[in-house]
């Protein structure tokens, strides 16, 4: 079993809904970086997102967009994010970690090569979120062929069908994107995330990971009733964003998770 | 299926496809069977052209550029006069073709990205026209140096949302205009402006666009009874250059080449040449689809040079990435200086002022069409006219 399907089935085991925080790798720098993934798993992260900055980000909104200039002025490319893993696998860190990437920089490193420098690092997943189910089945193959996991997102918008399609093209966990839009935090859930997570689970057995625009403990707590993780991004953003000192980053995202999860998803010391 | 159309998936050989945020899919499938439905209708094409003859001033002229063949002493050059077009480029064909598909579709609501400022004018024109709201974005550093077309957009009632990302032009344009699509799905019709973006759009533009080719075809066999020898076209995204083009592209005796901005420089960052493999160009995926990109090598997109904001993108259609690949098209440059100089020769020799991105076709024109014998035929589409440069023109000349 790889590290995702260990995760999944020990919050299930335990009946806790999974906390998903997602960071763009080198923002500040990729010194705090490393500091925050190791400071995430052990604030009770069951998975870590690690954006690789791209310049043309359209899925994304002012938060992360901003978050990822910051890193690309650092030249943060593919290969620093592997290598970030790589230093975190060292330190013992065993959380499971997926890369969260556009598809341009991946090609342009080769699919092949990514793939598996992501095994030799120790990742354990990647989702790309501009790469559909028809456009997935090289990168699918390649990936499955190393027991790397393709996170695939679905959307409210996605008919049956090709929720069908996105599912028979995922490993790892499905992402079901909460409404139609970028990211960004949002003070209101959408109740389309309910009704998508249902209609994924005609078609999946994989667990399934809610996100955009989660923010708040109550809205976490509120997804965990129907699905098996939630994904906070552009709130963590925000507080390394609004955090001059990057020597402070890591303290202010740790006071920030702290109270983010309400004590069921925390209580228990998790690695 | 010849080779000149995309397979099922919307790729052209290896370009071309759908890469775009799942939430996209949805609508581009809807928009995709739409357009399917009145791609082969002859009421919609009826309509199409109707609108085209009596708002647009179709046909345009094909004109013999008798004094500027002259002065370069080589083939007849013949300019397609799409400036002559509502407007005054041929962004208005795409714009009529696609403001009747997204009325179809029932769509209230039109976002459109610009470069120049001629595909949001057109924009603004059609909604207009049929009383729909419009929303344009476009780059601040375009909204800058073509200031006179916001203020078209403005009078024609179209909001215009400036966007301060990256170098300020055409592909962050785009960028927010795809995320305001995604978040508004439901409501809102994107109405993209080039042979760009996710399939069904290259497929779509190249057709609105290929009545250019089509009249040119007709019109050259009128006049000189037969093809012409070279086919000469500016390329940014690549639309007004693909309308040329495809009509003659099973005429194998057309030789036919794209003209991309040259800029100032040949390093990366100093020009918008795709094809200009020396210079940074390489096959990768940018705003849904898969084309040649000026990027670095960790895949990060470059910024892009060029005088003429709508030449001033760093990824071009997928149809023309193929049929370079194939040898069919030829690409070469025109630099800042060129172009310059080309539109200011075709103002003081034919009495026209031509665009900045058409003055790249002319400029390659010049270039070649002394080497030419006098009885070659030279079509240069003239995509549109420069009224919107005169100030830019105005300031680097120090005139
Ligand atoms: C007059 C004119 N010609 C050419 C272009 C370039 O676009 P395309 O390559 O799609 O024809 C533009 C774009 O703004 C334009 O305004």
């Amino acid at each position: 079993m790889n590290r995702l399907e260990v995760e999944f089935k020990k919050l299930k085991s335990e009946k806790r809904g999974g906390f998903i925080p997602f960071i763009v790798a080198g923002d500040p720098n990729l010194a705090t970086t490393k500091d925050l993934i190791l400071l995430l798993a052990e604030s009770g992260a069951s998975v870590i997102e690690l954006g690789v900055p791209f310049s043309d980000p359209v899925a994304d909104g002012v938060t992360i967009q901003a978050a990822a200039e910051r890193a690309l002025r650092n030249r943060i490319g593919v290969k620093d994010v592997l290598k970030i893993v790589g230093e975190v696998r060292a330190e013992g860190c065993e959380t499971p970690i997926i890369l969260f990437s556009y598809f341009n920089p991946i090609l342009q490193f080769r699919l092949e090569k990514f793939a598996s420098e992501m095994k030799t690092v120790g990742a354990d997943g990647v989702l790309i979120t501009d790469l559909v189910p028809e456009e997935a089945g090289d990168f699918q193959r390649i990936l499955a062929g190393k027991d790397l996991a393709l996170i695939m997102l679905a959307a409210p918008t996605s008919s049956n069908e090709r929720l069908k399609k996105i599912c028979e093209k995922a490993s790892g966990f499905v992402y079901a994107v909460s409404r139609a839009g970028v990211t960004g935090a949002r003070n209101e859930m959408s109740s389309e995330a309910e009704n998508l997570v249902k209609r994924l689970r005609q078609f999946t057995d994989l667990p399934i990971a809610v996100g955009f625009g989660i923010s708040t403990a109550a809205q976490m707590e509120e997804v965990c009733r129907y699905a098996d993780a939630a994904v906070v991004g552009s709130a963590i953003v925000k507080e390394i964003e609004r955090t001059p000192e990057s020597s402070e980053v890591a303290e202010n995202v740790r006071r920030f998770v702290k109270d983010l999860l309400p004590n069921e998803f925390s209580a228990t010391n998790l690695h | 299926m010849n080779n000149f159309q995309p397979d099922e998936r919307g790729y052209w050989g290896e370009f071309g496809g759908r890469f775009v945020p799942e939430t996209l899919m949805s609508p581009i499938e809807e928009l995709t069977d739409a357009y399917f439905a009145v791609r082969d209708d002859a009421d919609f094409q009826t309509e199409f052209l109707n609108l085209l003859q009596d708002f647009s001033g179709r046909p345009t002229p094909l004109f013999y550029a008798k004094r500027l063949s002259e002065r370069l002493g080589g083939a007849k050059i013949y300019l397609k006069r799409e400036d002559l077009s509502h407007t005054g480029s041929h962004k208005i064909n795409n714009a009529v073709g696609q403001i009747l598909l997204a009325r179809r579709m029932g769509k209230k609501r039109i976002i459109a990205e610009t470069g120049a400022g001629q595909h949001g004018v057109a924009t603004a024109t059609v909604c207009a026209l049929f009383g729909l709201e419009c929303v344009v974005y476009m780059g601040t550093e375009d909204m800058r140096r073509q200031s006179l077309n916001v203020f078209r957009m403005r009078l024609l009632g179209a909001e215009v949302r400036g966007v301060d990302a990256g170098a300020k032009t055409l592909k962050d344009a785009i960028n927010e205009a795809l995320r305001d699509w995604v978040t508004n799905v439901d409501s809102t019709y994107y109405l993209l402006g080039s042979a760009l973006g996710p399939h069904p759009y290259p497929l779509m533009v190249r057709d609105f666009q290929s009545v250019i080719g089509r009249e040119a075809r007709q019109q050259i066999l009128e006049k000189e009874n037969r093809l012409p020898d070279v086919l000469v076209a500016c390329v940014g995204g690549g639309s007004n250059s693909i309308g040329l083009f495809h009509p003659f592209l099973a005429d194998e005796a057309v030789r036919m080449i794209g003209v991309e901005a040259g800029g100032k420089g040949n390093n990366l960052g100093e020009h918008a040449a795709r094809f200009n493999k020396a210079g940074g160009g390489k096959i990768g995926v940018l705003q849904g689809t898969k084309s040649y990109l000026l990027q670095n090598d960790d895949g990060q997109i470059a910024l892009t040079h060029s005088i003429s904001a709508g030449l001033d993108y760093a990824s071009v259609g997928p149809e023309h990435a193929f049929l370079q690949s194939i040898g069919r098209v030829e690409y070469a440059m025109a630099t800042d200086d060129e172009a310059l100089e080309a539109f200011q020769m075709l103002s003081e020799t034919e009495g026209i002022i031509p665009a900045l991105e058409s003055s790249h076709g002319i400029a390659h024109a010049v270039k070649i069409a002394s080497e030419m014998p006098p009885d070659a035929i030279m079509i240069v589409n003239l995509s549109g006219r420069g009224d919107k440069d005169v100030d830019q023109v105005q300031e680097m000349l120090g005139k």
